[in-house]
């Protein structure tokens, strides 16, 4: 699972309201090359939660974004930081671990880099 | 209709181990799935800026139509409640992200987040009541409404399903409109009923148009003028006899409630069948 993904995820519990983001317990991290699109991290941009990215990112070990989201500006030109984005965005996998609900605790494991989200009868 | 997988077995026991493999080992499957994803994926009509989009493939599987996905460059995440067709899939090494989940309870994602999302044969599925916490319509609202949310403005969700019957169609479609959704119903090869294939395709709100301007202040001066010409309201109506309403000892008789049951069925509740006793009264002892 790649943090975009997780970037996106939101615990599903019923009744839960504080449901973003899922912290991330991680055993096992691995690194795939992913093609660089700097289009495509543009239009992801805005849709990204910046903190929850950089907190994502230090619990899988990678610690060089910068705390603040930059502004639009830096995205057009600023090609290193386009390229940690990237990296940390669609290159960082979550391959054994789990995502921990932020206001029930209920654990989601993660294995072979699927999380299981399914949720017991009591939680629907 | 034996052949229907639907009526075998839940989802996530149907496809196991052997099934899964032979699903993704078919290769007639294997073009289907191709096929249908592709057009899906028109269907989808994204933006053509060569801007690559992030998209929900519902019922993934083992990833077949998410590789349609991979080849015109998207970016996705699959939702399959099989995890034997997603180990599969990881075997395939697909591109997409894999989620372990049941559409039916709801997809977890922020809003607005998602650009389009597509479904190949999967949404029928919702139609089934597999264990007995399960009711359809509430799972089809339940998926409808958590995926209105997650899709941004303007975007498009494709789904191609199977219905087994025409008040399934009905039930998928009115739960759909119900959740916001606007659309409806593209058939393909209408006249076969073997190739014959049904894509939903929903729009998640409107792009934004322009909206009428208010009234311009001139216009409301005139009519204030008018009201106190006029004056007060007719008070006359006031005491207007309510409308008899039709009962007797009897009660309110066998015709009516039979109407009142079609409204209510036509709505999509629960309601119980006709049959002779329908409206009749209890004996006195109660």
């Amino acid at each position: 699972m790649r943090l975009i993904v997780h970037n996106m995820m939101s615990c599903n519990i019923k009744g839960v309201v504080n449901n973003f983001p899922l912290r991330i317990e991680a055993e096992k991290v691995i690194e795939k090359e992913v093609d660089f699109n700097p289009d495509f991290l543009r239009h992801m941009f805005a849709k990204i939660e910046w903190k929850a990215l950089v907190d994502g990112a230090r619990s899988l070990g990678y610690t060089e974004l910068p705390d603040h989201a930059p502004d639009t500006a830096a995205l057009e030109s600023d090609e290193s930081f386009l390229r940690q984005f990237h990296h940390a965005l669609l290159e960082l996998h979550l391959e054994e671990g789990s995502l921990v609900c932020p206001e029930t605790g209920r654990k989601f494991s993660v294995n072979k880099g699927i999380p299981n989200m399914l949720l017991h009868e009591d939680e629907v | 209709m034996s052949s229907r997988p639907e009526l075998l077995a839940p989802p996530e026991i149907f496809y196991d181990e052997s099934e899964a493999r032979k699903y993704t080992s078919s290769s007639r499957i294997v073009e289907i799935q191709a096929r249908l994803s592709e057009r899906a994926l028109e269907l989808l009509a994204l933006p053509d800026d060569g801007v690559p989009r992030f998209l929900l493939d519902i019922g993934c599987g083992s990833g077949l139509s998410g590789e349609t996905l991979s080849e015109n460059g998207h970016q996705w995440i699959g939702l399959d409640i099989s995890a034997s067709m997603l180990n599969v899939a990881v075997e395939r090494e697909v591109e997409g992200d894999l989620l372990l989940g049941d559409m039916g309870q709801g997809l977890g994602l922020r809003a607005g987040v998602i650009d389009g999302a597509i479904s190949i044969s999967a949404v029928q599925w919702l139609c089934n009541a597999d264990k007995s916490s399960h009711e359809p319509r509430l799972r089809l609202k339940a998926f409808f409404g958590s995926l209105y949310r997650c899709l941004s403005r303007g975007a498009r969700a494709v789904f191609q399903v199977y219905p087994e019957n025409i008040a399934q169609r009905e039930l998928i479609l009115r739960q759909a409109l119900q959740a916001g959704f606007g659309g409806g119903l593209v058939v393909d090869y209408p006249h076969s009923t073997k190739k014959r294939k049904e894509f939903l395709v929903l729009t998640c709100g409107s792009v934004p148009t322009s909206i009428n301007e208010g009234y311009k202040e001139s216009c409301s001066e005139d009519d204030d003028s008018e009201d106190e010409e006029n004056g007060m309201v007719g008070v006359s109506d006031r005491n207007r006899p309510r409308k008899k309403q039709r009962t007797n000892k009897k009660g309110k008789g066998r015709e009516w409630v039979l109407r009142k049951k079609e409204q209510s069925r036509r709505k999509g509740n629960d309601v119980p069948h006709d049959s002779k006793y329908t409206a009749r009264k209890r004996k006195s002892r109660f």
